[in-house]
């Protein structure tokens, strides 16, 4: 159990720095595909089935496949993306070391928490997750159809074409402007 | 079999998850200020969100206590709520500045 843990453990932080360093989108969100499952998987070996399928529908099945969409619907898979400055990659990769860190050392004596119920291996279960949703959170779970409705009507606000220029139209950059923005 | 997977969650010590999600967490922080491009921003917001929702199922089994899970599950529907938002966005850079490098979203800068 413990080499299927270390299993997951690599594939999802291999797949992670892939999705970093990768240079064309698609791949990255292939690699990005490849860390949810394995995260799925991770579920799995916490007996967390609920979690374990929802994650890989609604992440793998709707989340990633709308990023692919808009990939290839707005033709972005170029690799054509200017780097950052050398100094900005430098304090990137300094500052999630550091951040990684000192996080770990928060935790270097270890985590040891006392159960605050008696052990139960079901806890993951559909049974029990979705009672749990349908009688302590069930007000959150109808308030979120109304954030799930606002969504809809910012997106469909935000991704329409207007069809009347606004009084001050955004004049297009010109070629030495984005130059100077892109150094 | 089912007897393995019950047990796994007393075998792997709760010290891992919580390393891995920090692993995850810190590789998912980089690539926000590493990269240039909107979408590959967004799916590196989508991993750290990933990492903290991987430590949550963990303590959660580890307690025993199903509602740490019903906060997943929540946690994944603002995602998905959070992302169309995000894509949406990316569009309209896209159309009115032709490129999704965020270093274009200086608009607003004094």
């Amino acid at each position: 159990m413990l080499a299927l843990f270390y299993l997951f453990a690599a594939i999802s932080v291999i797949s992670a720095l892939i999705v970093v360093s990768a240079r064309k989108p698609v791949n990255s969100v292939i690699a990005l595909v490849v860390c949810f499952l394995s995260i799925a998987g991770h579920y799995v070996l916490l007996n967390a089935q609920f979690l374990a399928m929802v994650h890989v529908i609604v992440y793998t099945g709707a989340i990633m496949v709308l990023f692919l969409f808009v990939i290839m619907l707005l033709n972005l898979n170029k690799a054509t993306e200017p780097m950052k400055s050398l100094g900005m990659r430098v304090a990137a990769i300094t500052g999630g070391a550091l951040l990684f860190i000192t996080l770990a050392a928060a935790i270097r004596q270890g985590v040891h928490i006392e159960s605050a119920n008696p052990f139960d291996a079901g806890v993951g279960l559909v049974r029990t997750v979705g009672h749990v949703l349908f009688t302590e959170f069930l007000l959150p779970f109808e308030v979120s159809s109304v954030l799930f409705l606002s969504a809809i009507v910012g997106v469909v606000m935000l991704a329409k074409k207007e069809k009347h220029q606004p009084e001050a139209p955004v004049e297009p950059l010109t070629e030495a402007e984005r130059a100077r923005r892109t150094a | 079999m089912e007897e393995g997977i019950i047990t796994a969650i007393r075998v792997v010590p709760l010290d891992h998850y919580v390393l891995l999600s920090f692993l995850l967490f810190s590789i998912g922080a980089a690539g926000v200020v590493f990269r240039r491009n909107t979408i590959i921003i967004l799916m590196c917001i989508e991993m750290m969100f990933n990492s903290v929702n991987l430590l949550l199922a963990a303590f959660s089994a580890h307690h025993s206590d199903p509602r740490a899970q019903v906060f997943v599950f929540f946690i994944m529907l603002v995602a998905a709520a959070e992302v169309t938002v995000g894509l949406s966005i990316l569009v309209m850079m896209k159309r009115n500045v032709d490129s999704v490098d965020v270093n274009q979203l200086n608009r607003l800068k004094g």
